[in-house]
């Protein structure tokens, strides 16, 4: 089996959830990764070594500096001689790029796979996360979209695989890139991060979300936000958590003035540890709470953040 | 200019849904049935457009059982000219809603077709990426920002690490994410007016398209569930907890 990994990188730096998928892909056969973007020999070296790769295909052109879907989508195409399957871990980038290789090649695509049970047969949560389906495609090329949260990193090695350049293909003339705002943080990438602390609507204020901050900051952990914390512009559109945002599953997961609807907890309920603070003791976050504490967040934040201030001081 | 904007029928977002017993799939007999809320999202955009004398006319899509209808009627009540129903009883996996689409968009030549980032039964999110590769045409999914002029779609895009703006020339592919719009509800008078407008039906074999699945389901389960856990008293019950009994803090 053949397996083409597609690395999620900025042009200099390979982005961890590649990591995961890499670990889903080596229990599928021998992987080769692509690394498409412009100026990136850097991320190709980086990819080299994640140990179980065998090759490393570099295409390095103007046209791959934004990864936009229109030209990756057929350079990708144009590899998929004798490739079985095509990954690539299920972040924005993957979600926009993924189903666009798998229609030009005729063949469907399995989103958000948690679990592989051969090579044509996966497992993939619906409904929100609510249940579980095992999924056979029928197709010659599986394409799948990996769920980070549910595959360990993989590791890197001392040893280089082989970078063989590619490319470039045929590029769109009907889109353009313009700009990106990136949010700028110092804080651990949410999907990554050990420790999240996520707060909703009942933090009433952008002013009041940096409690929620200020909490994150001191346990080294990322900032998360439900649905109704940034549409009330409490939060980044990149902090949301839950079916139609970020997954993650940390360690230690502490929710704050969040309800806990169905769809806030597809995107936290694999967490290790939750955490919840709510003042109404009816709250649906309870139910998948480990530690509950029933309180005003406003008493109970400050109390946690001078408990913690005092234990880093 | 014409929209075209994709519709699903789908469980009902507020719906506490069950895995079927004999793991076939999950109950949707006597479940409430809603237009998946990204599309709502999708119809809103195009309505927009309409009243802000950009589009002409706003057409309406969706592929599934003849309940469908009830779908494409709510569009209709939200603004939407016409509605169009692709009928089959097959399930609609998202590359055969995208060949679908395709076929319409033959027929009817939108400049603009708009469809949610994700329908909340399969979660998939593909159906727009894959029309677009269907068409050749530019895509920009995850929209929180929409503009058109002069032949062109300024797509401000959720990412993960913010957002990023692409410029489109149409005719493109845009999929809709939550914060793009609040949608209206359909009012009473205009759910009447509905009633009088146009739901045209055609099925597959006579768009001569196949959309059967590539996917075959082998089971539907429940996830694990959490068991509960406790409650604490205070702030520094909470802390004590985390260090000494679960030991995922310091
Ligand atoms: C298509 C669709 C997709 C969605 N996707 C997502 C998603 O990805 N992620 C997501 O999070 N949501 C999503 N939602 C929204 C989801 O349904 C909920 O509306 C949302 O999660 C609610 O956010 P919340 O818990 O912050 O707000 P609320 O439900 O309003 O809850 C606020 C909570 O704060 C508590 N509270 C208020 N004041 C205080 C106080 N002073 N002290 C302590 N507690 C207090 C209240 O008791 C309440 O429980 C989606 C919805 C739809 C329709
Ligand atoms: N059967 C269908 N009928 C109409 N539109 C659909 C259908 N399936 C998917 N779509 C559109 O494609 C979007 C994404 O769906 P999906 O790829 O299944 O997550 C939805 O929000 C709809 O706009």
């Amino acid at each position: 089996m053949s397996v083409l990994l597609i690395a999620e990188h900025d042009n200099s730096q390979l982005r961890p959830a590649t990591l995961n998928a890499a670990t889903a892909a080596a229990q599928l056969g021998e992987v080769t990764v692509l690394v498409a973007g412009r100026d990136c020999a850097t991320v190709a070296e980086a990819a080299s070594v994640i140990d179980g790769i065998t090759k490393v295909l570099l295409a390095d052109a103007e046209i791959y500096e934004h990864g936009l879907a229109e030209n990756v989508a057929p350079l990708v195409c144009g590899l998929t001689n004798s490739v079985t399957h095509i990954l690539a871990p299920a972040t924005t980038m993957g979600k926009n790029l993924l189903p666009r290789i798998a229609a030009l090649l005729d063949v469907g695509q399995i989103s958000d796979v948690i679990e592989i049970k051969g090579q044509d047969t996966f497992v993939r949560p619906i409904y929100a996360g609510n249940a579980l389906a095992c999924v056979r495609t029928l197709d010659p090329v599986k394409v799948l979209s990996v769920r980070t949260t549910a595959f360990d990193a993989a590791v890197t090695r001392s040893s280089f695989a082989p970078v063989e350049k590619v490319g470039p293909g045929p590029a769109s003339d009907r889109v353009a890139f313009v700009s990106r705002q990136l949010t700028v943080s110092e804080r651990p990438e949410l999907t990554a991060a050990r420790v999240v602390v996520s707060g909703g609507r009942g933090l009433a204020s952008q002013e009041n979300f940096h409690l929620v901050e200020r909490l994150a900051d001191l346990l080294g952990g990322a900032v998360g936000a439900s649905r109704a914390a940034v549409d009330s512009g409490y939060a980044p559109n990149d902090c949301q958590v839950g079916q139609t945002g970020k997954v993650v599953a940390p360690e230690l997961y502490v929710a704050v003035g969040i309800s806990g609807a169905i769809q806030h907890l597809a995107g936290m309920k694999d967490s290790k540890v939750i955490v919840a603070i709510n003042k109404d003791d009816e709250a649906p976050i309870f139910q998948v709470a480990d530690y509950g504490l029933v309180e005003d967040l406003f008493t109970a934040l400050p109390q946690l953040i001078e408990e913690f201030e005092k234990g880093s001081a | 200019m014409k929209i075209l904007a994709a519709v699903k029928r789908v469980v009902d977002y507020n719906v506490r849904i069950r895995v079927a017993s004999d793991e076939s799939g999950v109950e949707t007999n006597g479940v409430k049935m809603s237009m998946n809320p990204f599309d709502e999202i999708a119809v809103e955009a195009g309505v927009q457009l309409k009243e802000a004398g950009i589009a002409a006319e706003l057409v309406v899509v969706s592929i599934g059982p003849a309940a469908c209808q009830e779908t494409l009627k709510t569009a209709l009540a939200m603004g939407a000219d016409r509605a169009l129903l692709v009928e089959t009883e097959v399930e609609v996996q998202p590359l055969a809603a995208a060949t679908a689409i395709k076929a319409i968009v033959e027929r009817e030549a939108p400049d603009l077709v708009l469809l949610g980032k994700q329908a909340i039964d399969d979660d998939s999110n593909q159906t727009g990426q894959m029309l677009a590769a269907l068409l050749d045409w530019p895509q920009g999914t995850f929209a929180s920002g929409l503009n058109i002029a002069d032949g062109k779609a300024t797509v401000t895009r959720e990412i993960d690490g913010g957002l990023e703006t692409l410029l489109l020339t149409l005719p493109a592919v845009v999929s809709t994410d939550l914060r793009l719009n609040t949608p209206r509800y359909a009012t009473l008078p205009n759910i009447m007016k509905a009633k009088k407008k146009p739901i045209e039906r055609s099925t597959p074999e006579e768009l001569g398209i196949d959309i059967r699945p590539r996917q075959k389901m082998l089971s539907v389960s429940e996830p694990p569930v959490r068991t509960g856990g406790v409650m604490v008293a205070s702030a520094a019950e909470l802390v004590d907890k985390l260090r000494n009994a679960a030991k995922v803090i310091p």
